[in-house]
């Protein structure tokens, strides 16, 4: 913690000390909401992480049209309140171009309005389909939709013959959201829900409601939630010997999981961004190139794997500037660009936006992987 | 359909986290009966249990029996400089300040364990393998029959201790009566420190062996302690049956409610009884069989 924090303070004195030493324009201000302390401190923080990397590889490259970049990172601890406090700061005190993050869909719906009166583009970091869904002018984001992930394992269970699920799902935002996006698509894909279950976000134990999802005659378990409650669960049908295929949600995509459930986790299968299979993607991948770039300078910085909530800073990061590399550096410019962009091959997906979409990503964001052998193994 | 297996398995769920609550409130009944407060620093060192075990046995590689005994000997020397720091400097403070102080502590300890082992939560390993056991119709794992075995010895050594060695006795004796124990000789003061020795070490051992079966992290201690604290008011704050068949009976019908009524309901449940019983019967539910309170 102290080492990390000593790191940021000399980074960010290198960064002020090369500003400075620059006698060429004034850099670039960029402002970052993430919740790196708090209940979601696991979004935030490899977010953070990797925003503060890439801002230092582009000024390492000499910055956007030889101007550098700065990054101005706050922390929302998951609070609404004081995303609020920290992007009124960010607007009025340090006068950004934009801003990125925050990390949950709860921040990012309170600050939209203060975005919005202060016309500054904001490229949230958070999944929630009301973020985009009807769309604001100034607000875009690179997390992938709920409704995208669900309808991959949809789509999955319909060729595997599989019509009747059980689901179980978190009660919290994450998974009421899911658990909506469940119920709402089931239908559309011939499949019925005959076991709606939750559990809370700090249960230990599931086997209640496993046990009478086993009772119930579903042919498969789908869970969602973030760590560590479907590790739980994955245990939980481990030891109540429930052999029914389980599937998951993005929301574990990361090596921790694995590392969790144990060898409980062996072949759930579930919906994920492409960064966590990028050695097994085929070579015409358009993502491959960065996801490999990605990953690799995110060990070589952290020394643990990059995720797929990293990306979604990685993402907004380069979304922000490509847009200042084609139009200049002015909040309204870099509005009209990000809207404008097109095909780009960045961490989680190829983003296309419009007018009409400030999501940018469609249902191939997602690719479905196994876990075997402690790792991930792409589904085809 | 045939539910028996069903509820079966229910109750066994049940009975193994009331195991933890009961123990938990073990804690929470021998301070109690020592001091005259309620340490809710106790779920703290059910944390500190879980948490020092993955340490000495994940990260130094400790094989499992001596990371138990030294996840229970440093909680132990935690507890001991708890009572010596925050509690016995204060020895004439109102209760309400020493409750306010132990809740202080609480987040003091839970902090601190954040900083040295971060915000995640860890998978400890099971005592004796992963594989479920099956008993009519129903699964167990080795680990609960760990929790059974583990939870059976630590409150048969606390009945024999209380009630037939000549410190347990003292110590009885302080709880009925503190002023006639220190005019018959017997000190206290290190009855006070004992009671916090016994059940931080009682609380460590309950994240124990609790940890395996939930994973642990530096914030568990909250939700465990709560619970303990249900277990000990059920029981009426007696540090003998009463607190088991509360824990018993808590655990019981979290799962039989999360599994016949709706499992969003699974805390409030607890906390719901919580409230009536303190509105009902804030002396316990089975307080006419016992006259004393250790």
């Amino acid at each position: 913690m102290l080492k990390k924090m000593l790191g940021l303070v000399v980074s960010m004195m290198v960064v002020g000390l090369m500003a400075g030493s620059s006698f060429a324009a004034p850099p670039i201000k960029i402002g970052a909401l993430f919740s790196v302390s708090g209940p979601a401190s696991f979004l935030g923080e490899p977010e953070r992480n990797t925003a503060e990397m890439m801002v230092d590889e582009i000024n390492k490259a000499g910055g956007i049209k030889g101007r550098k970049l700065e990054l101005i990172v706050y922390d929302t601890q998951a609070d609404a309140t004081k995303a609020v406090q920290a992007a009124n700061k960010l607007i009025k005190d340090d006068k950004v171009v934009a801003i990125i993050g925050p990390s949950t869909t709860g921040d990012t719906m309170a600050i939209i309005p203060v975005v919005e009166k202060a016309e500054i583009p904001l490229v949230s970091c958070a999944a929630g389909i009301k973020i985009t869904d009807p769309v604001k002018k100034w607000v875009f984001k690179t997390a992938q939709n709920d409704a995208l992930a669900v309808a991959r394992i949809f789509d999955y269970l319909k060729k595997q013959k599989i019509a009747k699920i059980a689901i179980l799902t978190v009660s919290d935002g994450f998974g009421s959201s899911g658990r909506e996006q469940l119920v709402a698509q089931a239908g559309k894909f011939g499949i019925q829900i005959i076991s709606d279950e939750t559990y809370g976000p700090k249960d230990t134990d599931m086997t209640a409601q496993l046990t009478k999802i086993r009772s119930g005659g579903a042919q498969a378990v789908v869970c969602w939630g973030t760590n560590p409650g479907p590790a739980v669960v994955a245990r939980n049908v481990q030891q109540l010997g429930i052999k029914l295929p389980l599937y998951m949600s993005h929301g574990v995509s990361s090596l921790k999981f694995i590392d969790l459930a144990g060898p409980a986790a062996e072949g759930i299968i579930l919906p994920s961004g492409r960064v966590v299979v990028a050695n097994h993607l085929p070579k015409n991948d358009p993502q491959k190139k960065a996801l490999l770039n990605y990953v690799d300078n995110y060990k070589k910085h952290y020394k643990v794997e990059g995720d797929h909530f990293g990306g979604h800073a990685y993402d907004a990061i380069m979304l922000i500037k490509g847009a200042i590399e084609r139009g200049g550096d002015s909040p309204a410019a870099i509005r009209d660009q990000l809207e404008k962009t097109s095909k780009f091959a960045g961490i989680g997906g190829t983003f296309s936006y419009s007018s009409q979409d400030h999501a940018g990503l469609t249902s191939d964001a997602f690719v479905l992987v196994q876990i075997k052998n402690k790792g991930w193994t792409l589904l085809k | 359909m045939d539910n028996s297996p069903q509820l079966f398995q229910y109750v066994l769920s049940g009975l193994s986290n009331g195991a933890i609550y009961a123990l938990i409130g073990f804690g929470f009944a021998i301070i109690y009966n020592a001091t005259g407060i309620i340490n809710f620093a106790q779920g703290e060192f059910v944390m500190l249990g879980g948490m020092l075990t993955l340490f000495f046995l994940v990260f130094l590689s400790f094989p499992l029996i001596p990371a138990i005994v030294l996840a229970i000997l440093i909680s132990t020397v935690i507890g001991i400089a708890f009572e010596r720091l925050a509690i016995r400097p204060l020895k004439n403070a109102t209760p309400l300040s020493m409750v306010i102080i132990t809740i202080g502590a609480s987040i003091l300890i839970r902090g601190i364990a954040m900083l040295i082992w971060g915000k995640d939560t860890h998978a400890v390993p099971a005592f004796s393998g992963n594989d479920p056991l099956y008993i009519a119709g129903a699964t167990i794992l080795p680990q609960h029959i760990w929790i059974f075995a583990i939870t059976l010895l630590i409150i048969a050594a606390n009945k024999i201790f209380f009630n037939y060695s000549i410190v347990g006795k003292a110590m009885r004796a302080c709880a009925y009566n503190s002023q006639a124990a220190s005019l018959v000789g017997i000190n206290v003061k290190t009855m006070v420190l004992l009671s916090f020795v016994i059940s931080s070490a009682i609380g460590s051992m309950a994240g124990i062996i609790i940890a395996p079966l939930t994973m642990t992290s530096f914030d568990v201690g909250i939700m465990l302690g709560l619970k303990g604290f249900c277990a000990v008011i059920i029981g009426g704050m007696s540090s003998g049956l009463g607190t088991i068949m509360g824990g018993l009976l808590l655990g019981l019908l979290e799962s039989l409610g999360a599994g016949y009524i709706s499992a969003s309901y699974k805390d409030a449940i607890a906390f719901i009884i919580l409230l009536l019983i303190l509105f009902v019967r804030p002396e316990g539910l089975f307080k006419q069989k016992e006259t004393e309170r250790v």
